[in-house]
Order: structure tokens, then sequence, then C-alpha cells
């Protein structure tokens, strides 16, 4: 396959074409993310041969590429220039895409640090269910132009529209990094993630898992030497691998047969009493579960404590988080101000739409 | 300019004292009789907000100190059809907080305290009506801050921060508003209350938050703010930087970021702009440099100091005539001083100013300077220009004179055209200070019609009546053929005897 396709007009034509039938499409990239969230209704619509990098200037941070552009490349032309994409996207895959990963809007171990998807994202083109094309946004650092409908896409599992293109500011990546690896329980884990960030030390990304925190610090050599003389902890080798495992998910502790679910809370929240082992990332903000618990009893505790719970990966339904009654009716009215006849990844994010 | 709107809405209100006085019956039924402003004594202090060149009394001003008063306030309204316009400090620059005559003016000023200060979770939840600054203040003895600091922080609120998704000087570091908060509660048009986002670092379904961030107040009230707080940087200091040519001065505000160094603020300053600022405020720049940087740095100390280093050899490659780097907070303080005394500065040489806000990709800085400098001889008039480098958002300074004949109109030109070159660069009309009803015009070459008719979609979505701000943020497509009208017949413009600023 080329690396350069520009296939807007014929996606914007299958999309106007399916809207007049009222035939649903089940928005196709890579596939790698096909486990979250329910199943899409529909013809198949392949975005993968829409890719491209359109624009990268390193000294602008920002980089334009068409969504059906595999993840791969958009690190490796980013990774040339020295720099990087800030939220680390789980690829889950060697056909990630980037339209993929902004649909599904996660982010990895840099997230609370350097920001989620949603927050990298500085304009999107796309096709509404309308099949109209549509630029949201741009490539500069501030515009308050129109209504955020650019960030709105990040994590709409395509229920919003179809991505053509994404702009997303990058950064540099940090000149010097080193994981350091401290002996806790989770309670201690949790107070002392939360303690070390009332300090402005270099923290990129901080993950518990069986009785071990690890602590990654980045940014200027000095500052990550002066950060490890002050904080402690034991030097871990070939982090590089380690963080990546967590970013993808490959650690032993995301195998087994129970369903994984994904808590998202306040960072300090305490630990919540559910059956199974939990994982600790996004400095505690981001609760990996291995529970054969049920999904109400996982949901209840986790409300409880003002968070949302989703599964990630095995059979419950439904996937997402329910959302009180005011607020679907208003995701339903969005979803019918973009897409009226209610063809794009129906079902995915919820039955109702 | 919203000047045919408001011309319609003073003639139904003409006709409308009656419903006038039947709104007044209906919300002092049920709210207190002191918190519903309807004696033009009383309404003329909200006349206008930041953009000061337009006014307009509102019908009725309400000032609720409780959420349940500002859902009974829109519930009688949505009930009544009556547009309502929402204000917090009313410092914003594009007369987002503009009144309508036969609206009611939502004022959360009442809603000024700090209700939950988390700090193991690092978050402070205020209503609306706290001052940005304020929140710093408040959390300093812990170390933390809020980051995003626009240069009204003093008197700005954190309900119209979120409103227009401010910025300030730190954001390519530290974002923008949308980047800084997890939640927020609003009211939404029909008076029900909703809770967007979470206290998570996300929450389920679409990103409302960031559809609400900078939504102009056209799609609810917010009545609550959660706010994310950092700790605050161990130690910052700033390189005051002078160039020759703006050109080189503009090459090396990209070269710094391409060095691997995300300063905390860069700041451009052109020679106008540093004459004027040294005059008032003697910070010791350089009269007769073309341009100078400001380049902050912060961090842990170590940090500071390589990074300090670093930019001092890549400004000197990039040919800096002068470089001095701040020896302590006292030399820092005093390097800033100028930038943030350049507005008050160009009140001193000049009766007026107007101040812009577009963005542009960095590397066009340079070009977008001298185009400035260029439609500044063709429209004859003086102007200075500060920009935030690093985000390539630039505040042109128009410096101009209101009474005289025609200067006015000439600025407002000018100022559209400034618009355009930003647009041309591929860049925004506004980066941080919103479209208001003062770049509303300006919507309509920045986007086609398909974008300006999904934006209306999605406002549907949320008011279907269009009660919440009308008139603001998105222009109908018939303004825009009328707007495009005006630009083919340029200079011929229709109705002359509406006023155009």
């Amino acid at each position: 396959m080329s690396e350069h396709a520009d296939l807007s007009r014929e996606l914007s034509e299958r999309v106007a074409d399916a809207a007049a039938r009222e035939a649903p499409l089940a928005i196709r990239g890579g596939g790698t993310k096909a486990f979250l969230g329910e199943r899409a209704e529909g013809e198949a619509l392949d975005v993968t041969g829409h890719r491209g990098i359109v624009s990268y200037e390193p000294g602008e941070l920002v980089l334009t590429a068409r969504a059906g552009t595999p993840l791969t490349k958009i690190e490796a032309a980013l990774a040339d220039a020295g720099q990087m994409l800030p939220f680390e996207p789980p690829h889950h895959g060697a056909n990630a895409t980037l339209g993929g990963t902004i649909a599904a809007g996660m982010s990895g171990p840099g997230r609370p640090f350097f920001g989620a998807a949603r927050d990298l994202v500085l304009g999107t083109r796309i096709v509404n269910g309308r099949g109209e094309d549509l630029r949201f946004g741009g490539e500069v650092m501030k515009n308050v132009a129109g209504y955020d409908l650019s960030r709105l896409m990040a994590g709409a599992h395509g229920t919003l529209g179809v991505l053509l293109e994404i702009s997303l500011k990058v950064l540099p990546a940090p000149r010097a990094r080193a994981t350091r690896v401290f002996e806790h329980d989770a309670a201690t884990a949790i107070e002392q993630i939360n303690a070390w960030q009332r300090k402005p030390w270099p923290i990129t990304a901080a993950y518990w898992e069986d009785g071990r925190t690890y602590l990654r610090l980045a940014g200027a050599q000095s500052s990550v030497d002066s950060a490890i003389r002050a904080l402690g902890g034991e030097a871990l080798t070939d982090d590089g691998t380690f963080w990546q495992s967590v970013r993808e998910q490959t650690r032993e502790f995301f195998e087994g047969d129970d369903p994984l679910w994904r808590l998202s809370v306040a960072p300090a929240t305490p630990m919540m009493d559910l059956e199974g082992p939990t994982a600790l990332d996004w400095a505690g903000a981001q609760r990996w579960l291995r529970s054969a618990a049920p999904a109400e009893t996982v949901r209840a505790a986790v409300s409880s404590h003002s968070g949302h719970a989703s599964i990630h990966r095995g059979d419950a339904s439904p996937r997402f988080h329910p959302l009180p009654k005011a607020l679907m009716a208003l995701h339903r009215r969005i979803k019918q101000s973009v897409d009226p006849a209610g063809i794009l990844n129906r079902g995915r994010l919820y039955p109702d739409f | 300019m919203a000047h045919a709107d408001l011309a319609a809405s003073t003639e139904q209100a003409l006709g409308g004292a009656p419903r006038k006085q039947q709104l007044i019956e209906r919300l002092t039924a049920e709210l207190p009789a002191d918190i519903v402003l309807h004696a033009d004594e009383d309404l003329r202090p909200f006349e206008c907000d930041g953009l000061s060149a337009y006014r307009q009394v509102p019908m009725i001003v309400v000032l609720p100190s409780t959420i349940a008063q500002v859902q009974t306030t829109m519930r009688i309204c949505h009930a009544n059809d009556v547009p309502v316009v929402a204000r917090g400090a009313g410092t914003g620059l594009s007369g987002g907080a503009l009144p309508l005559d036969d609206g009611v003016l939502l004022s959360l000023a009442k809603f000024n305290r700090i209700l939950d200060i988390d700090t193991d979770n690092r978050r402070a939840t205020v209503q609306p009506g706290v001052r940005n600054l304020a929140i710093s203040e408040a959390v300093s003895h812990l170390g933390l801050y809020y980051a995003p600091d626009p240069s009204s922080q003093i008197a700005c609120s954190i309900g119209g921060n979120v409103a227009e998704n401010s910025g300030g000087v730190h954001c390519l570091k530290y974002g923008l508003t949308t980047h800084n908060i997890v939640q927020i509660e609003i009211v939404t048009v029909e008076g029900e209350r909703l809770t967007i986002g979470s206290s998570a670092l996300d929450s389920p379904g679409f990103d409302l938050l960031a559809l609400m961030t900078g939504s102009e107040g056209l799609l609810g009230v917010i009545v609550e703010v959660t706010v994310k707080l950092l700790a605050k940087p161990e130690l910052a200091r700033v390189a005051l930087v002078a160039f020759d040519d703006v050109r080189k001065a503009g090459d090396a505000v990209a070269a710094i970021i391409q060095a691997g160094i995300v300063p905390a603020g860069l700041e451009m300053l052109d020679n106008p702009a540093i004459v004027a600022t040294e005059e008032f405020v003697h910070a010791g720049y350089p009269k007769d440099a073309a341009a100078i940087l400001l380049c902050e740095v912060d961090g842990t100390e170590a940090e500071v100091e390589e990074d300090i280093e670093r930019v001092r050899e890549v400004v000197e490659r990039e040919g800096a005539t002068e470089v001095r780097i701040s020896r302590d907070d006292a030399e820092r303080a005093l390097f800033w001083a100028g930038r943030k005394a350049a507005f008050p500065a160009m009140g001193r040489i000049s009766p007026d100013y107007y101040c812009m806000d577009g963005t542009i990709p960095r590397k066009a800085l340079a070009e977008v300077l001298i185009g400035i400098g260029e439609l500044s001889e063709e429209y004859g008039q003086r102007v200075a220009n500060v920009f935030h480098a690093g985000d390539g958002n630039l505040h042109p300074l128009i410096l101009y004179d209101a009474n005289q004949e025609g200067e006015l109109e000439r600025t407002e030109a000018f100022g559209g055209a400034i618009c355009r070159l930003c647009l041309e660069h591929g860049g925004s009309i506004t980066g941080e200070h919103g479209v208001g009803v003062e770049k509303i015009d300006q919507m309509c070459v920045q986007f086609p019609s398909a974008e300006l008719t999904q934006f209306h979609a999605v406002k549907e979505a949320f008011d279907p009546k269009g009660l919440l701000n009308p008139g603001k943020a998105v222009p109908t497509l018939h303004r825009c053929a009328e707007f495009g009208a005006m630009h083919v017949h340029n200079g011929e413009l229709p109705h002359p005897e509406l006023e155009r600023l």
C-alpha cells in the first residue's frame, strides 16, 4: 500500500451515500482496538488507505497526518527529529492507526503529566454523518474560534464523524530519563505518588503493581540526577522495555480469564475493596482490575468515589459506564446534530446511539 | 458587527415595556426582589465588558447567589422565551458578555467562594466568580498554583476563563484552561443542573468538558469549576534577548523550540512596543532593538541552569545582539515589567488602542510582522506588536484616536486585514480572547458555511430555542452573506447609517 493516499473525497461520498440509504457504517482502521467498546453495526468503512503525514515541522511542534497513517510511521518520523507523541498512545498491535488511536482516546503512562490524546489534539478534519468534509481547530497552539469540535472527536469512537486528518501537538523527547523502584504496599504507593507531585520533581509516569512503585523521571540530566538523589529508590535497568509493557499491557498482570476493568478515579482515591488484583497507572488515576466480580459491584464501588469503570477486555455489557439520564439525552442530541441518520459506528459507545 | 441584530432587538423592546414588567413579576415571585435589578441606574454598570466600544443596557439583571436561584432564573426565562447572557467579572475583550436589551443579564459575581481545596488530589473546587489569581493565592502555602494566567488574572473570574478557554503567558508549557480543569457544573437553558467531566482524569461518553470550554456562554451557564493545581516550580529565570532584525527574532523562536526546550514563557515585542514600554516603566529594554524576546524557563534549579544556558547558545547562534539573563527574582520581575505594562504603555502614547488576537504558526512570525508593518503604512495607522511568540499568538495593538473622524472605521478595517493575514498563514482569528461580538464577521472568513452550520446544529442540541447568549461566537449564514457582500463592494458599505466598530 502506498504511504500517501488522499481518499477524503471517496470517504465523504461513501458516507453521503450511506446517509441517503440510512445504512449504518462501521468505521475500521487497523482493527487493533476493536476489542474496546461495543460492536458497531453496519457495512465496514475501511479508512486505512487514507494515509500519510500531511505536514510536520519540528520547530512548530505540530504534526498533521491522515487518519489511516500507521502510528509506527508517525512515531518514527517524530523520533528522527528528537520528538514524541506526549500522550504515549497504546498501539495494541502492529497495525494501529492514528485515527483509531484518537477515536479510542487512549493514553499511556505519561498521561497525567503531558496530557491525554484529547489534550494534544489541535485540529481535526472529519466527515460528519451527512457526508460533509469539515475542518475544526487547526495547526496552531491556541485557537478559540468556534466550538471545540476537534477535541470532542477524541474518545468518541467514531460516533461523531469519520476522522480524515488530525493535527497534534508534539513535544521534544526528554534529554534524560531514569526509573526508580520502591517497595510499597498499595496504600503507601497512593500516598507517596501524590505527595511527590506536590513538589516540582520531573516525574513523567508512576505505576504500581504487586508491592512495587515504578517512578519515571525525565527532563534535563541535572534535574533527573537531583531527583534521584532526593527521592532514592532502586534503579531499574532497561526501563524503556518496562514502560512499553505497561503501555501495551504485555505484563503478566494483564493476562488471565477474568475481565479486565479500567477504573478511572481521582488519583488519591483509596484502594477499593474489590475482588481480584489491581495495578495503578497514571499515578493512581487509572487503575486496572482483573476481577470476576459482577459489573454492578465494580461500578457501584467506583461510583462511590466519583469515578467510572469500563470493561477493557472480556465480556460484559454495557462496556462503558452508564450515563445519568439527562446526560445521555444530551449525548443523543449531540449525536443527532452531527449524524442525523445515526449511521456512524452505531452502538459502538452506547446502545442508545 | 452585531448592529443589525441590536437594532432589531431595540425595536422589539420599545414595544415590549409590558413584557419587561411581566418578567420582573415572574422573577420576583420566585426570587428575592433585591437580586432582580431593573432600574436604569442599576443596569448601567452592566452595559459592557472589557470591550467597551460596545455598550447595551440589559432589560433586567439577575444577581443570584445560589445554584437554585440560577436554575429558577433559567427556568423562568426559558418558559418566557427570554434570552440570557451570563457574565463573570466582565473583563472579556471580545464583547462575549455584552447584554441584550430584551434579555436578562445573569451576573455570577456573588459566586465568589472557594468551595474545596483537595491537597491530596491537587484540585480546587471553586465558584465561577472566583478570580483567577485568588485560586493560586489560596493554595500558595501548599506549594501549589493554578497554571493558566491571563493578563487580567487579578480581575478575571474562573467561570469566564472556562467560557473563553483563556490562555496566558505560560500556555506553551502548561496549557490553556481546557487542559487545566477536570469538572464543571452547569445549569442548562431549561434550568437543569448537569455535571460535566468528573473527578477522574476523564469521564464516560463524549468529552463534553472540551466542548463546553471556550463555548462563550452559548451552551450552558457554568456554576462550579474544579481546577487542577500544579506544584510551584522551584525556580524561574528569564533571558532578555535583543535582535536587530525581526526575522532573526522570529527564527530564534523556532530554533529555541527545535533545540528541545519548552520555555515556560516566550514573548516577543517589536520596536514600537519596546520604545513605548521602556519610556513608561524603564525595564532596561534596548530601545534601538528591532525586537526583543523574553524567554523564561522554569523547573528545578538544576534544570533551569541547564536550559537557560542552552537558550543563550541558541539565540547567540541566531544572531542576538544582546543577551541578559535574570540573576534573581527582582531582576526577573523587572524584565517582565515592560511586557506586563505593554498595554497601559500604549494608553500613554495614543488616546485609544485596539488589541487584536490572532494566532499563526511560529514559522510565520517574521513574515506576518512584516505584513502588519505594510498594512500599517497602507492604513496610515501606527501599530505596536506584542506576541506570545511561543504559542504563535499575536496581539497587535492598533493605535488610534476615536475622536478623529474615520479613525475608528479605519482601525476596524485594519484589524480585519490582520485577521485575514493570520488566516492566510494558516492561523486563526482568535487565540484567547474569543469571538464574542467583536470577531463574529471574521468567523465568516475563517469557516465555510458547512462548518458554521455544524456549529449551529451543536448549539441546538443544548439550546433549541437559541436563548443562551444569542448573536455571539457563531454568525448566522445570513449575516455572513451580508458580510461577504460588504467585502465585494469594498469601501461602499451597505447601511452607512449603522456605526461599525
